[in-house]
């Protein structure tokens, strides 16, 4: 009765395009809490969490649909990941509570406790990027895997590798966060981005470059798939893109353009994620199990298919309504608080 | 002493659910009273509507922000504790988990930043619809969830191939024998819980001889309401326990306390069920009766838990009383709207004192019913994850330890510990506050303020100034 239909293909470009949303979207609004400690003035700080109130909410939600959607397509890897990633997903879920109940409670804090608040919504951020930049690294580093379930240890996610993803993770949502803020403000806050974007973008292209080369000495399908003939010269456009990208980045800064450092930026992360994904092709659990071997049933896939086809442009279209809505720069008499 | 990772599992999904419910339990409800609150505005310009809608969507803002980071946890313990569970059933469970998040939480989460930020930069009507949106996506979600739910408590249209769930039928998925009861009984639970809450803010002010006419019309709205939803709901739940009777008789044992099975069963109003015994002890009885509820006849026969092994029997006495608690609450509140249209029908009903402290003193009756209620139905289903197929204790993950287990607890319980508190303490400034005044409502945006830096140098706390 089931038409041999494979939806393995269409699933993970779904399941990617969600993951790499939430990467963007609640990168940049990571990214202006990870730079908020650091602003100059509390009047800054109300305008930096003005940019980004409405939205945050919808950002976050794209992470939570990264996860059920691993969960009905790739059910395998789910059961699989969650276990393997048991603290850094703690860690992640308990810094994203403190920072989202600070968007709210902050403008209703009383002036002597809204310090609380301003470092509940900071260190929240930094906190919640720091965690998951410890998922990017284990994910990439595999998992041990015996039949169906997870084999290791509870802190096998803690690695040399991953500390340096945690932290690269950091300095990418805080360009995002930084390039943001050019886009969303203006005058001095505006100029303080600028120093900002700069310094990150420099060190966004070290670390960058550091996990790029380290990546292949993980695991030698990786680098058998960026280093063997003819991939070496089909795959060399990446990196010399992502040099090239960052490269007008840095001039659109310095030409104080307004929306094209954010354009940037969003563009950076885009090759960083098509690079993870050509390394790591075609598994969905590093380095054991394929994004075929992990599916569900075909027939929960196309129950899925048929709902997810009509919604997430649906999705997309109001999420870019209310963003819309809220265009242009952010104002200090903005805002329903 | 080893620690069962099984054990700290359940306590951890207790813990982290339980806390949740209660914001679905006060968002579902209030998200759709301001819908139509916007919608009322909207139609008859009556700014009563307006101040009551401004003032219900600053707390409304608050608990949805918890809402949704509460939330969030939820779908990951699925993952990192009970990875079997998923592994087994994620076919089935995983595209309803999906459809929430697709039709439900985007639809949320997107409307609610316009509903919250964007009255003076979309059309009158714009605001509305976003109001009716986000009342609806709370809608959407819970119909998902309990879908998912009911299936765990009475699943359908499934086919197990390797020992492991497949759907065969979607609409017998969803649409479990359990479903229908489940879904009205918790939604109405829901909307009561709202109501309770709504008429106790009214009262408390009333009492205070402040913001008279929003009040008035607060509580008058919400006493209509809950003379209809009560009672309803005392009937949806005798249906609920009517469907749990014929499709999960071992809960229902324990529910009523019964061990033995038999013709012409009495109803235990109080005892304490004991497990090892086999009995429940110090029971109070009134004869018959048990059968004439769940059976309709005086001789009807009804199961006891003696008739199931005992590894396969719910724990009796939590339930027992869980349920106890949850049906106290609902004649508790019968009769307060019982009371409530007898002063209303007197004339007296915004001028009786101690009327509007009993008011003020029910507002937290909801939320308990609600987590009794689940306590109920949820280690009622015990000791299965699936029921009658999947054992709870086959659903952790393999790999954890009870250690691993044990530090995420203590982390869960220490930060619910201090964000809800603190939650609940902004939420009660700004209910003391009131609704804000005409000239308020004038300011930009919604009639609120953010404390400006010129402000908070000042030193004015933004809570005594909204109300002065």
């Amino acid at each position: 009765m089931m038409v041999a239909l494979d939806f393995v293909p269409l699933w993970t470009l779904i399941l990617g395009f969600g993951v790499f949303m939430y990467v963007l979207m609640d990168g940049f609004d990571l990214g202006v809490g990870i730079l908020f400690r650091r602003a100059p003035g509390d009047a800054a700080r109300d305008l930096m969490m003005n940019s980004v109130a409405p939205i945050w909410d919808g950002n976050e939600t794209w992470l939570v649909l990264g996860g059920v959607a691993l969960l009905a397509a790739f059910p395998l890897a789910f059961s699989i990941i969650l276990p393997a990633l048991y603290f850094p997903i703690l860690v992640m879920l308990m810094a994203l509570i403190f920072r989202g109940i600070a968007f709210e409670l902050r403008f209703k804090a009383a002036p002597s406790s809204r310090h609380r608040w301003d470092a509940a919504f900071h260190y929240g951020s930094l906190v919640a990027t720091l965690a998951q930049g410890f998922v990017l690294g284990a994910f990439v580093q595999g998992f041990r895997v015996e039949g169906r379930f997870f084999a290791g240890g509870s802190f096998d996610w803690l690695t040399p590798f991953s500390v340096l993803t945690a932290i690269s993770l950091v300095l990418g949502y805080g360009l995002l966060g930084a390039t943001w803020l050019i886009m969303k403000t203006e005058g001095m806050l505006q100029d303080w981005a600028r120093s900002q974007a700069r310094w990150l973008l420099m060190s966004v292209m070290l670390s960058m470059a550091i996990i790029s080369l380290w990546t292949p000495f993980l695991q030698p399908k990786i680098m058998e798939r960026w280093f063997s003939w003819p991939n070496i010269a089909l795959l060399s456009p990446v990196p010399i893109v992502t040099v090239w990208l960052a490269l007008t980045l840095w001039r659109a800064i310095d030409r104080r353009s307004e929306f094209l450092p954010f354009m940037g930026a969003i563009a950076l992360f885009t090759m960083g994620y098509l690079g993870l994904a050509i390394s790591l092709w075609p598994n969905i659990v590093p380095h054991s199990i394929s994004l075929w071997d992990a599916a569900a049933a075909p027939r929960s896939q196309a129950f899925l298919i048929v709902g997810t086809l009509f919604l997430l442009p649906v999705i997309v279209g109001y999420t870019a309504w209310s963003y819309w809505v809220f265009r242009g720069k952010v104002r200090a008499e903005g805002g329903y608080h | 002493m080893t620690l069962d990772p099984v054990i700290l599992s359940r306590l951890q999904f207790f813990w982290v659910v339980s806390f949740h419910i209660l914001l679905p339990a006060f968002t579902v409800g209030l998200a759709c009273y301001i819908a139509v609150l916007e919608g009322l505005y909207l139609n008859t310009k009556d700014h009563a509507y307006f101040r009551i809608s401004v003032f219900w969507t600053k707390i409304f803002a608050i608990s949805f922000g918890l809402g949704v980071v509460s939330g969030i946890v939820m779908p990951f313990q699925f993952g990192t504790n009970w990875s079997r569970f998923s592994d087994t059933a994620a076919n089935v469970i995983g595209p309803l988990m999906a459809y929430e998040g697709l039709t439900a939480f985007f639809l949320e989460a997107s409307f609610l930043g316009v509903l919250l930020f964007g009255r003076k930069l979309v059309p009158p009507w714009a605001h509305f619809f976003a109001a009716a949106m986000v009342a609806v996506g709370t809608l959407f979600s819970s119909f998902w969830i309990l879908a998912l739910n009911s299936w765990m408590q009475t699943p359908a249209g499934y086919e197990l191939i390797d020992g492991r769930f497949h759907a065969l039928d979607w609409t017998a998925v969803i649409f479990n024998p359990s479903f229908p009861y489940r879904l009205a009984h918790v939604i109405t639970a829901f909307l009561v819980t709202t109501g309770f809450v709504v008429i106790a803010v009214a009262a408390y002010h009333l009492r205070r001889g402040r913001a008279l006419a929003e009040c008035r019309n607060m509580l008058s709205m919400t006493l209509w309401l809950l003379t209809a939803l009560v009672p309803l709901q005392i009937l949806l739940g005798d249906l609920h326990g009517l469907n749990t009777f014929h499709h999960q008789p071992a809960k229902l044992a324990a529910m009523e306390g019964h061990w033995e099975t038999q013709a012409g069963a009495p109803l235990i109003l109080f005892g304490w069920p004991d497990q090892q015994a086999e009995v429940t002890r110090w029971a109070v009885e009134l004869p018959y009766l048990g059968s004439l509820i769940l059976t309709h006849e005086m001789n009807g026969t009804v199961r006891g838990l003696k008739e199931w092994r005992r590894e396969d029997r719910p724990p009796a006495a939590i339930i027992f009383w869980s349920f106890r608690i949850m049906v106290g609450i609902g004649l508790l509140m019968l009769l307060v709207v019982a009371t409530a249209n007898w002063l209303r029908w007197k004339g007296r009903l915004y001028h009786t004192a101690w009327f509007l402290r009993i008011c003020e003193a029910c507002l937290p009756l909801g939320f308990a019913a609600v987590i009794a209620g689940w306590v109920t139905t949820e280690v009622g289903r015990q000791p299965w994850v699936i029921y009658g197929l999947m054992r709870t204790s086959d659903a952790v993950t393999p790999s954890l330890t009870g250690a691993d287990v044990l530090a995420s607890l203590i982390v869960y319980v220490a930060v619910y510990l201090v964000v809800y508190p603190v939650t609940l303490y902004y939420m009660v400034v700004l209910v003391r506050a009131g609704p804000v005044d005409e000239e308020e409502t004038d300011r930009p945006i919604e009639g609120l303020q953010r404390p400006l830096p010129a402000r908070a140098a000042a030193g004015v706390p933004a809570a005594v100034e909204a109300r002065p």
